[in-house]
């Protein structure tokens, strides 16, 4: 295929999951943002109120940043395991494999596909939070930097998950029992510096940490972590995960006889 | 240059299964082919390879000269699959889903969407266009997976099963569209259950079972080695039981329906002059199975793993 034959091809499957995504908008645009802004009345104005300052901000501004975050990464993920993995379900991914798209182009559409979601629920949620706190941006290619490589990784991750699954429990085990958990001990609605040492160290480990605090740095100005390596960390993982996704399809892991 | 080239392929499944056990297999350029066999036989994992759905064990393919593990892409874009399962998003538009196929090929959008019409307009599906793919009966999915097929213009198509679950004009009307198709001069290769079908449609034919091949020849050859045809033929009046015939095995159906197989060495006007000489009056008649049925069946029992071994103890 040429070059250009292949920008098609990769626009058709991204075009396709925008399509599919936005058809579906009550199951994938409406509940985020009707959670998101429960969040932002319960946590931010009722509770918030009670709690005060957190890194030198109200609150409500404080947990914005990770909220929407949040948001980001439940939906890249979301949205390609669920995509993907209806294709193998309903064998659609047939239509693909058997035309001369490499594989490649059908990893990048599906990613492309993923952060499209995540950043249009990622707007649509800061879009809301305009309702509740003022937004600034500190740091604006950092803010973008984040969004756009956070939403990357996890529809990377969303592609293996799928590329293993071969039952739609399969799809819900890791953001239920892996990925929520770790959101929500992310430093979503918390500062580090409020936790002992030792907890402060484990939490670390986390990955969706680096990436809630790379955001409020370019939000609010405001980090627990280094910024620099955080935005490198983010970048190594999606190396990695674009990687070892590339390398099971070409295998034909789970889709493939 | 063949249109398809199959050289001692082989598959085995994780499972242990050996689905294919080097398989060889020539498709020439526009030609209407035919690979027959029972279920299990190696059928769909001939065309899963083909197609780059299966990966194969070992073994050599090409489509149209184009080498299938060196140049991948160019053999991909020559072929066209209509695969038996029906394989498109459900939820997905029938225009949607031929436009986006389409695409995958690279085809931009404007053509995509002229070829899209003029497919779905010669199947018969263009007033469905905007419905889901879910609500189309199966006659109307097959049709589609079909235009699927062929909006990327491939010059070898390979059906599996395309009419399954099709009425009789349907499938009527869909052996017209593949004739015209093929006469256009796309090579056309079928897998098909209606062995009637492979016998109206194709020329030549491969008949695969336990993983091999055990017939590979044009249609006239194999029809041929039918050395026996049963008739059916049904009697003016009933009789009590079945006349001794010189030259042919007559069975008695039911009080007035003879089964009567004909060996190739005598014709069916001796038949008749048996028949008339007993008074037996023939109202009609008609083939007890189609012929290339009769001869599969016979082909297929030779080759079942059982059936050697009896016939050796006989001859000892």
């Amino acid at each position: 295929m040429s070059a250009y034959q292949q920008w098609v091809a990769f626009c058709t499957i991204v075009v396709k999951e925008i399509r599919r995504f936005t058809r579906i908008w009550p199951q994938t645009l409406l509940p985020p943002a009707i959670t998101m802004t429960l969040y932002f009345v319960i946590f931010g104005n009722l509770v918030g109120r009670r709690i005060g300052d957190m890194g030198g901000f109200d609150y409500m501004q404080y947990i914005v940043p990770g909220l929407i975050m949040m948001s980001v990464i439940q939906n890249s993920y979301g949205n390609v395991v669920s995509s993907f993995f209806s294709t193998k379900f309903q064998h659609s991914i047939e239509e693909m494999l058997v035309s001369p798209m490499p594989n490649y182009v059908i990893l990048t559409g599906f990613v492309v596909g993923g952060m499209a979601r995540g950043m249009a629920v990622g707007l649509i949620v800061s879009l809301l939070s305009l309702f509740f706190t003022d937004l600034t941006m500190q740091h604006a290619w950092i803010t973008v930097s984040v969004v756009v490589m956070t939403s990357a990784l996890f529809s990377l991750g969303g592609f293996l998950n799928a590329t293993f699954a071969r039952n739609f429990d399969d799809i819900s085990i890791i953001p239920n029992f892996v990925l929520t958990p770790l959101t929500y001990l992310g430093g979503v609605f918390y500062s580090l510096d409020l936790l002992p040492d030792f907890w402060r160290a484990v939490t670390l480990i986390n990955p969706i940490v680096y990436m809630v605090n790379a955001f409020r740095y370019g939000v609010l100005g405001v980090s627990d972590v280094n910024v620099y390596a955080a935005l490198g960390a983010i970048l190594v993982f999606v190396v990695v995960f674009y990687t070892l996704a590339l390398w099971l399809l070409n295998r034909g892991t789970g889709i493939r006889g | 240059m063949s249109a398809l080239t199959i050289r001692n392929l082989r598959k085995t499944y994780a499972n242990g299964v050996e689905a294919l056990k080097g398989i060889d297999l020539t498709v020439e350029k526009g030609d209407f082919f035919a690979l027959l066999g029972p279920n299990g036989a190696g059928k769909s994992t001939t065309i899963g390879i083909v197609s780059s759905l299966v990966n194969k064990t070992s073994g050599d393919v090409s489509i149209l000269g184009y080498d299938l593990d060196r140049e991948r892409a160019l053999a991909k874009q020559r072929i066209g699959v209509v695969p038996q399962e029906f394989n498109f998003g459900q939820f997905e538009k029938v225009f949607d889903i031929v436009v986006t196929q389409a695409g995958f090929y690279g085809i931009p959008a404007r053509i995509a969407r002229e070829r899209a019409e003029k497919y779905l307009r010669q199947l018969g599906l263009w007033d469905k266009r905007k419905n889901q793919a879910r609500t189309l009966s199966g006659g109307m999915k097959r049709r589609l997976m079909i235009a699927r097929a062929l909006v990327h213009e491939p010059d070898l198509l390979i059906l599996d099963e395309p009419t399954a679950g099709v009425d009789i004009e349907l499938r009527r009307s869909m052996w017209d569209f593949l004739i015209g198709l093929n006469e256009e001069g796309r090579t056309i290769i079928l897998t098909t259950h209606y062995l009637e079908e492979a016998e109206s449609l194709c020329r030549h034919i491969a008949i695969i079972d336990h993983g091999q091949i055990v017939e590979n020849t044009d249609m006239k050859s194999l029809l041929e080695k039918l050395q026996v045809e049963t008739f059916i033929l049904d009697l003016a009046r009933p009789v009590t039981e079945a006349p001794r015939l010189p030259g042919f095995q007559v069975r008695l159906r039911d009080a007035a329906t003879l089964e009567v197989e004909v060996p190739k060495t005598e014709n069916l006007n001796q038949l008749f002059v048996e028949l008339a000489e007993r008074d037996l009056r023939v109202m009609s008649m008609r083939n007890k199975a189609n012929r290339l049925e009769e001869l599969f069946v016979r082909l297929v029992e030779q080759n079942l793993p059982g059936q050697a071994a009896p016939t050796e103890e006989v001859a000892s």
